[in-house]
């Protein structure tokens, strides 16, 4: 059974001064990047062309693989530094979670020119300095979840661990390695399943992209969907799709199941689970003595590390920080206030110089934006409670379907939106419609799996207090089980929404057959200031998604999830 | 006169509160652990016992105040100090070997004297065999064992625990306190002193040799009960039964209520008089101009020496009169005593009995601060107890009692064996 682990940080529901120096902060550091881009030259070499020939598939994924990996890789090192960072003190705390819920609400593509840019800058034209930035633009889809996850696996660690680690001194290599990693270790590997998915998700986006007027496109899986489907070649685009597919399930065997079931040995709750997650390939592999080999060289390895760490002594006296460190962050502080300060100053006057029909064109997107997540989150709610609680309530029915409902799960909506687009353009309705469709493939899957989580967890002895009583129909739904799913469909809903507005971008502006089609929205907005490199309207439109989605969630749905903590807890 | 190991000086800890205000957990914590002592800190929850139990293992610091270990403050955790936890803080990931190990991580050791240590240390505290288990394949007891063979495998010279048995069920809990008790006893590790919390105050006196008893709100330490038992101490036996009681009743009852926790104060024997007697000896001496050869008036009233002199003993406490060369004389006091009408009569001794007899001042101020006004005899009988037989504890009560009525503090409940204050 594929349970999500429900975890979400405890921040206050309500605004505080510092959300808003956060946003500041952030509008701020858009300002710069987006003011220093506005100002670059950079002349491009044509870029590399996509094969559309079959033969090239294998060559292609391998790409896209490896540039999802090391995005991987980078978003779990920067989550774990985040996450200590976090912790460190009270102040860092206060302003690095609400940075992280604000960051989490910025569309990858809004992160796009100040990256590209940037890594142009530094590579100028080599294919390097493209292939990092669409690794970056990898990272920012995947990261943020990840550090939540490690900062709040952090947060719970029991006191008394923490006070062994203390009692018997061990260095803090030690403690990462014993304690903080392996207690955090379910958490992180779930958060990496959803962040590589959510790589899939956006690699269409991150390998081919168009920033004022040019062109660039790296050679991968998603560049290949993508071109097949400008060139209206659908015999590519589903050979593109299958060969996606493929290594996505692939990965799923080889890679996620068995670290999943090795992640198992981490659960601290002493009970047995109800039921032992297997994998055939973690069997095969304990079973390999290359394996042990190496996880014994690995052993040698860490004690030598550990070894050296010996003399690092933990101690949690402070008063040791010295006047050079003091004056040094003073000098970091200063300088961070004048920069951000400059930057707003740049902001306003960015603001100011904005036409007045544009700020009126942000809000009539946004409200078009709004109208179109809130139905597909509701047409997703409506059809993955009633077959989430089928699914959840009946193990004959879950042993069937889950497996089919985590491959359609796993297919990345972004790559099979052109397909999609074929059906909808010759239906009509076009794409004003259509993007609610593309919107709802791409978030329904989030609350499907927390429904299906939550109504399995309903215990036997209520489930049977409710048969004995012949309680039945929407009585049982409104007594049992919508109490029951509640912290879970809150849960799922909160990732849903922020999936949603993600996916605006993608499904409000989409090119098909070397036209494009677009409908009115923040999304479609976003995406084509990119293109046509309208850095201001970038700036305003991306600043107003993120208001939009973290009022969201501070105004609906943290309330909502406070109060399933509260009432509806089921253990 | 055995070494102090460790001490703490005037340890406060206070929580800031929501509101700018402060919560005081520990105040004024004054304790001393000598070389081989095994001491348990005892209290009601929330007294702050395992608050105290992190400061002294130098886990956490005090608000105020220090602890000096070996004589030198203690401000970190240091190599030989161990703990054993109540939640018995396995790390769930690692087989109970390597959890064992991880208390010598961080030494100096080799990897292979690690292993050999810890491998011993599981053999002693009985978990041979289970080497390669995980802690959730074992049973409560099993799993407090290797918390405890953790600690001890660094050769701990101060071992903490903090409620270590009170997550386990009562036969496993009383099996691992007799091998606790072994372990201690037979010398067999270098461990020179156990400082033990836990609420459980059979467990207290079964185990340590010293009772350390705190008040809650805010913790302060209340009693210092030594418990001078042999071991294995059986459990049934009447001075086993006997501390166990004390140490219920300063655990329940607030400390002015308890007769062996008041200040030793010197008690005067109080001479065998009544009050009428002593009253007529002043009327008759301030007849004689105040001054009264002693041997002449016992003559004349045909009394011996003996009989008279503890009137003249009774009147010199009261502050009535002094004893010079053979005489009595009445001084101020006694002269305005003998020319006062009754109610005079009856103010004026009031005033120098509560001035003058420390039984009659204590009684009256016991009274005057228990809600009800009223006490038993025995409470007093107990105090007095401390400095005289009981026989003549049960005469000085009777004493004070007379005197006390005289004077209209308190009264006496004959049936019900009370004092009880004057409306």
């Amino acid at each position: 059974m594929l349970k999500i682990p429900i975890q979400y940080p405890s921040i206050s529901i309500r605004f505080k001064t510092i959300d808003i120096m956060v946003l500041l902060s952030i509008i701020g550091v858009l300002t710069i990047i987006i003011y220093v881009a506005s100002g670059w030259r950079y002349e491009i070499q044509p870029t590399t062309d996509i094969d559309l020939h079959v033969s090239y598939i294998p060559l292609y994924a391998a790409n896209s693989v490896v540039r999802i990996f090391i995005a991987y890789i980078l978003s779990l090192s920067f989550s774990i530094w985040y996450g200590y960072t976090a912790n460190r003190s009270k102040l860092s705390e206060k302003v690095m979670i609400p940075l992280l819920d604000i960051l989490q609400s910025i569309p990858v593509l809004s992160f796009l020119p100040g990256v590209v840019l940037a890594m142009i800058a530094i590579f100028h034209d080599r294919r390097l300095g493209i292939e990092l930035a669409s690794i970056l633009l990898i990272f920012t889809g995947q990261v943020w979840n990840m550090a939540f996850s490690y900062y709040i696996s952090l947060k719970t660690i029991p006191r008394e661990l923490i006070e062994v680690t203390r009692i018997f001194r061990h260095s803090r290599f030690i403690r990462f390695l014993k304690l903080d990693l392996p207690f955090s270790a379910i958490g992180l590997v779930w958060n990496s399943m959803m962040s590589v998915s959510g790589g899939w998700f956006f690699l269409m986006a991150c390998e081919m992209f168009v920033l004022k007027d040019r062109d660039f496109r790296l050679p991968g899986l998603g560049s290949y969907i993508q071109t097949a489907a400008s060139h209206g070649d659908m015999i590519s685009v589903l050979y593109g799709l299958g060969a996606m597919i493929t290594v996505i399930i692939a990965l799923d065997i080889f890679f996620w199941r068995p670290l999943i079931a090795w992640s198992q040995k981490f659960r601290f709750d002493p009970i047995q689970a109800e039921e032992e997650r297997e994998s055939f390939v973690l069997n095969i592999l304990r079973r390999s003595l290359l394996v042990k080999v190496i996880s014994e060289g690995v052993g040698k390895i860490i004690r030598l590390i550990e070894s050296r760490a010996k003399r690092v002594r933990t101690s949690h006296y402070p008063g040791f920080i010295n006047p050079l460190k003091k004056a040094f962050k003073l000098v970091f502080l200063v300088s961070a206030i004048i920069a951000l300060l400059w930057s707003l100053i740049r902001a306003m006057i960015i603001f100011s110089a904005i036409p007045a029909e544009e700020y009126v064109s942000v809000i009539i997107s946004s409200f078009y934006s709004i109208l179109r997540t809130t139905t597909a989150i509701l047409l997703a709610t409506l059809w993955t409670v009633p077959v989430g609680v089928y699914i959840g309530m009946n193990p004959k029915a879950s042993r069937i379907l889950q497996p089919l409902v985590q491959i359609a799960s796993s297919i990345p909506a972004t790559a099979i939106f052109p397909v999609i687009l074929v059906i909808l353009i010759r239906l009509g309705g076009g794409l004003t419609i259509g993007s609610i469709f593309l919107m709802l493939l791409g978030t329904q899957w989030y609350i499907l799996f927390n429904v299906i989580a939550g109504a399995s967890a309903i215990p036997q002895e209520l489930k049977d207090v409710i048969k004995i009583f012949r309680i039945k129909g929407w009585k049982r739904w409104k007594t049992l089980i919508l109490p029951g799913i509640f912290p879970y469909l809150v849960t799922g809903l909160i990732t849903a929404t922020g999936g949603a507005w993600n996916a605006t971008i993608v499904s409000e502006y989409v090119t098909f057959g070397g036209e494009t089609i677009k409908t009115k929205g923040l999304g479609s907005l976003i995406f084509e200031s990119t293109v046509s490199g309208n850095f201001h309207v970038l700036l305003l439109s991306t600043v107003s998604m993120a208001i939009i989605v973290v009022s969201i969630n501070r105004l609906l749905w943290k309330r909502l999830f406070a109060l399933a903590e509260e009432k509806y807890r089921l253990d | 006169m055995a070494d102090v190991i460790l001490e703490t000086k005037g340890i406060t800890k206070s929580y800031p509160m929501s509101g700018g205000k402060e919560i005081a957990v520990l105040e004024d914590i004054n304790i001393q652990i000598k070389d081989n002592e095994f001491v348990s800190i005892l209290g009601p929850s929330g007294a702050g016992k395992s608050t105290l139990l992190r400061i002294m293992a130098g886990l956490s610091l005090p608000s105020s105040g220090e602890v000096f270990y070996h004589g030198l403050p203690l401000r970190k955790t240091m190599p030989k100090i161990a703990m054993v936890f109540q939640s018995f803080a396995l790390f769930p990931w690692l087989t109970v070997l390597e959890n064992v190990e991880m208390g010598l991580r961080a030494s100096s050791l080799s990897d292979q004297e690690i292993r050999d240590r810890s491998l011993r240390m599981l053999d002693l505290v009985g978990l041979d065999g289970f080497e390669d288990a995980y802690p959730r394949e074992l049973s409560g007891g099993m799993r407090q064992r290797v918390g405890i063979a953790r600690a001890l495998v660094v050769e701990p010279e101060v071992l903490f625990m903090d409620e270590p048995f009170s997550a386990l069920d009562v036969l496993t809990a009383d099996n691992l306190r007799g091998e606790l008790v072994t372990l201690w006893m037979e010398r067999k590790m270098p461990i020179k002193s156990i400082i033990f919390v836990t609420h459980n105050i059979e467990e207290a006196v079964f185990m340590s040799d010293r009772a350390i008893i705190l008040s809650h709100n805010p913790g302060r330490v209340k009693a210092d009960v030594s418990i001078d038992l042999p071991h294995m101490r059986d459990k049934g036996s009447k001075d086993f039964l006997y501390i166990l009681d004390r140490i219920y009743t300063i655990l329940t009852k607030p400390a002015e209520e308890i007769p062996f926790l008041m200040k030793r104060e010197r008690y005067q024997f109080l001479p065998h008089t009544k009050v009428g007697a002593i009253s007529g000896l002043i009327e008759l001496v301030y007849d004689r101009d105040g001054r009264v050869d002693i041997p002449t008036l016992a003559s004349e009233l045909s009394m011996e020496v003996d009989d008279i002199f503890p009137l003249m003993e009774a009147s010199v406490f009261l502050g009535f009169g002094e004893i010079k060369e053979g005489d009595f004389i009445l001084i101020r006091k006694g002269k305005e005593f003998a020319e006062a009408d009754t109610l005079m009569k009856k103010e004026i001794f009031r005033e120098t009995a509560l001035n003058n007899i420390q039984l009659i001042k204590q009684i009256t101020q016991v009274l005057q601060s228990t809600s009800k006004h009223r006490i038993s005899e025995d409470f007093f009988i107990e105090i007095l107890e401390n400095h005289f037989t009981t026989d003549e504890a049960w005469n000085q009560l009777e004493i004070a009692i007379d005197w006390g009525r005289y004077a209209e503090l308190f009264a006496y409940d004959y049936d019900r064996g009370e004092l009880y204050l004057e409306q």
